[in-house]
């Protein structure tokens, strides 16, 4: 075990390096930069931003030295902000949308599973269709109509809560619900047809001719294998949960690392790209490796064991 | 084995929830006390005066500090940090005296060294202020700022404490009104040098304006306080104003209807275009100084014609435009200076010079073809050329509009193509486009701040427009102290420019903003957004 996750860190640090290396290459090949925009700037000004920035320094000295920064876990000063550093972005952007991912994580975990097994028990009758309906509902409606909706009915027409904005916990709730319309669909559904496919198996059918009860079936034997598919795709969802939705932070002004993620890019902000970018990269390989650890736990056919292979 | 599935989960989850220390309460403002809510929109990239650059910064500035000159009620340029000005025989000498009871929020004496160090702290280069362009007026400013000459060179002086004395490279009568203008904004020269990040955090942060800063949550909101320290204090009425920061135009719409903001600006299109339409009181159109038009490339074939740019130009029918796409109060372009401009006597620079513009669908076909045969091509040929906007729903539009508008009155098929807004500037700057739609937005209210744009190699010409009579015309309104001469100046220079049509005009921009009917008192000046300086609540 230990010798596996030993290997694990090192091809995510291999990982990592290569994500900063392309990103680093492909910012730079973007046309566009961070200080041109429609405006009479004279040549002077222009060039002494660049050389505030480093930027008139060659490509392959920049990235030395950016590299150099990174080891010590500086991502540099923002091209946009001279108020924060992409540090201080980060550091204040990722509890906010960590947060919100989190609500919207139980959520999405406490009803998204419950849909499912619900549809599967009762599959081609109505409390299927209905599920399935929230389902499809979920997935193929977008997040900023599901929020433009919320706002609309649950804010403006009935003022139970507040419009838009950050700061108690009663401006987190329509976000949070927003942000997990997506993944509760996308786990009902595959917790739909993981229970479908295992409420078919041989030892289903041994389980209740041995005269167990329904209830212990469905859950004792059922659901304990039909989870797994979800287990495997909590690894992405976590990680895109936490760092947040350009959208939903928009459209509900939320002080995260979502709107920044999208916007560095538009504005060129090449510290900020590449800081968001390797943040994200980072909670992603993380969030990847725990999941293939907790099959291991999870799963009693995987083991890492020398005996098990 | 569920039973390690639920702690392996709740790990994860615990883990997060860790770093995000679950959020925070936030105690909500005073309510009796006057506060106008409003939306700023975006998140400041600084509220350093030397290092501001748009409306995100200027709004939030414009209220908390002040410069030589102010506006008053009416937006009238009057002295504000100064108390009176004057202008030697050379037409290029200011000297101004500063009032006696001017105080920084912290109690410091506002000083004339405090503007000398702050306008040459702007122009330093390591500081690579982006506006600092706004200083180069100022004799050897520009050299300074690209390192050609040093500090000490820059002609602003403090001849004593409440003395200061200013040269220009060229008279500029826009000068004093310049001086109102934010990047001209001063700073605590005691504050700053002891604190080179005073201006991070509120409680650091000094000015010297009606209001000071209070709170910055960093994209949640702004709050600014009445300063007891200013010395018209008894002329503001408001306690304070709250700025929030949300990004996306239709929330903060719901918000300005939910009741939680008092004035909004800017509204979603289609919110003007309804509250036009029903004529609802809380619509406020304001102006603006800003003209919305086509560049042609005037390097490449057949746009180097100026037939054809004229016929191109002829063949839009701009009210149509206003009035059924853009649908804001938008007015029709009549030349590429928009409105409320005044010239020599006071009037309307535009209505003196009259619409330029000249719209006709017959005679454009007629000139296209003329224009087309003396480059050896045909109508066909248009075919293969694009429409070159910057993706935005707006912008789109009114393209399709005009691609819709040559297509009927000249036959022509041109296609429109998308970009992202800094590809577009990549493009414009390479000369790799035929048409492309541009915006310019005026500094000072003077018909200079549109024209000099299109002088030969300017650095926002992007039609590559040359004409050396133009060129003169500019020079000539520039280094005059004259002001028929110079209005006189720029009033051919821009019939010039409009007979040879290397940019197409399509309309003036204006400002619509909404207010609750208890808000009073906002004043709106064209080229400044809406100012609470001397706004009241009356709930």
């Amino acid at each position: 075990m230990a010798k596996y996750i030993i290997k694990r860190v090192a091809i995510s640090l291999v990982t990592i390096w290569a994500i900063i290396t392309i990103t680093f290459i492909l910012m730079h090949s973007v046309p566009g930069n961070p200080f041109r925009s429609e405006s009479k700037m004279p040549p002077g000004v222009y060039e002494n931003l660049l050389k505030k920035y480093g930027l008139d320094k060659p490509l392959p000295e920049q990235y030395t030295i950016y590299l150099k920064r990174l080891l010590k876990g500086d991502f540099g000063e923002s091209m946009k902000s001279r108020v924060e550093t992409v540090n201080d972005m980060i550091n204040r952007g990722f509890p906010v949308s960590a947060y919100l991912g989190l609500q919207a994580l139980i959520i999405a975990l406490c009803f998204g599973p419950a849909l499912g097994v619900i549809a599967a028990l009762n599959q081609n009758k109505w409390p299927d269709y209905l599920s399935m309906v929230i389902a499809i509902l979920g997935i193929s409606v977008p997040s900023f109509i599901m929020g433009t909706i919320f706002i609309q009915f649950l804010a403006r027409n009935i003022s139970w809560l507040p419009i838009a904005g950050w700061g108690t916990f009663a401006h987190t709730i329509l976000p949070s619900l927003a942000l997990a319309m997506m993944p509760l669909a996308y786990i009902a559904r595959l917790m739909r047809s993981s229970m479908l496919e295992i409420l078919g198996q041989d030892y289903i059918k041994t389980a209740k001719s041995k005269g167990i009860s329904k209830s212990a079936v469905v859950l004792k034997h059922a659901v304990r294998n039909a989870i797994l598919p979800i287990v495997s795709v909590l690894g992405t969802l976590v990680s895109n949960l936490l760092v947040g939705s350009f959208v939903v932070e928009k459209i509900f002004g939320i002080p995260g690392l979502g709107m920044s993620f999208v916007s560095s890019i538009s504005n060129r902000d090449y510290t900020l790209i590449m800081g968001t970018t390797i943040f994200y990269a980072i909670i992603l390989i993380v969030m990847l490796l725990l999941v293939d650890i907790a099959y291991v736990f999870v799963d009693p056919r995987i083991k890492l064991t020398k005996e098990g292979r | 084995m569920k039973r390690k599935l639920a702690i392996i989960v709740s790990l994860i989850l615990a883990l997060a929830m860790l770093v995000s220390g679950c959020g925070g309460g936030k105690k909500s403002g005073d309510t009796a006390k006057k506060i106008l809510r409003t939306n700023n929109s975006s998140e400041p990239g600084s509220l350093d005066p030397a290092l501001a650059q748009g409306t995100h910064e200027s709004w939030i500035l414009d209220h908390i500090f002040e410069g030589l000159m102010k506006r008053d009620e009416n937006g009238k340029i009057v002295p504000g940090m100064a108390k009176e000005y004057k202008l030697a025989d050379d037409n290029v000498t200011y000297t101004f005296k500063l009032r006696d009871d001017i105080k920084w929020s912290n109690g410091d004496p506002v000083t004339a060294e405090d503007f000398e160090y702050s306008w040459k702290r702007a122009l330093d280069p390591e500081m690579a202020s982006t506006y600092a362009y706004q200083f180069f007026y100022i004799k050897n400013g520009e050299a300074y700022n690209s390192g050609k000459a040093s500090r000490d060179d820059v002609a602003v002086k403090a001849l004593d404490d409440k003395t200061l004395e200013v040269v220009l490279e060229q008279p500029a009568p826009y000068f004093l009104e310049l001086t109102a203008f934010y990047s001209l904004f001063p700073v605590n020269q005691k504050v700053v040098e002891a604190n080179p990040d005073w201006a991070k955090d509120p409680s650091t942060y000094v000015s010297n304006g009606p209001f000071q800063l209070k709170t910055w949550e960093h994209k949640a909101k702004i709050i600014v306080e009445k300063n007891p320290n200013y010395y018209d204090a008894s002329k503001i009425k408001l306690d304070g104003i709250e700025f929030s920061i949300l990004e996306d135009e239709n929330t903060a719409w719901q918000k300005y209807q939910g009741g939680e903001y008092d004035f909004l600006s800017p509204l979603p299109q289609a919110v003007v275009a309804q509250l036009n339409a029903e004529k609802n009181k809380e619509l406020v159109i304001g102006s603006d100084l800003s003209t919305y038009y086509y560049n042609f490339n005037t390097k490449v074939k057949p746009f180097n014609n100026v037939k054809v740019r004229q016929a191109l130009s002829m063949a839009i029918d701009r009210k149509t435009i206003v009035d059924k796409i853009a649908q804001g109060g938008q007015k029709p372009a009549e030349g590429v200076v928009c409105f409320d401009i005044p010239d020599e006597n006071g009037k309307d620079f535009r209505d003196v010079s009259g619409n330029l513009i000249k719209e006709d669908l017959v005679g454009a076909k007629k000139l296209l073809e003329e224009g087309l045969k003396e480059e050896g091509m045909t109508i066909a040929d248009m075919n293969k050329f694009s429409i070159l906007y910057n993706t935005s729903e707006g912008h789109k539009k009114i393209a399709q509009a005009i691609q819709e508008m040559w297509r009927n009155n000249l036959g022509i098929e041109v296609q429109l193509e998308n970009v992202e807004f800094q590809v577009k500037l990549d493009r414009e700057k390479a000369g790799d486009y035929f048409v492309s739609r541009a915006g310019w937005v005026g500094d000072y209210v003077d018909p200079m701040t549109f024209m000099d744009l299109f002088v030969t190699d300017g650095p926002y010409n992007d039609s590559g427009f040359s004409n050396a009579e133009y060129d003169k015309l500019i020079e000539t309104a520039k280094s005059t102290a004259d002001q028929k001469v110079r209005f006189e100046s720029m009033r051919a220079a821009e019939k010039i420019l409009m007979e040879n049509m290397p940019i197409a005009p399509i309309y003036h921009y204006t400002k619509p903003y909404a207010q609750k009917p208890y808000v009073t008192g906002v004043s709106k000046v064209v080229n400044r957004d809406p100012s609470f300086i001397y706004a009241d609540i009356n709930k």
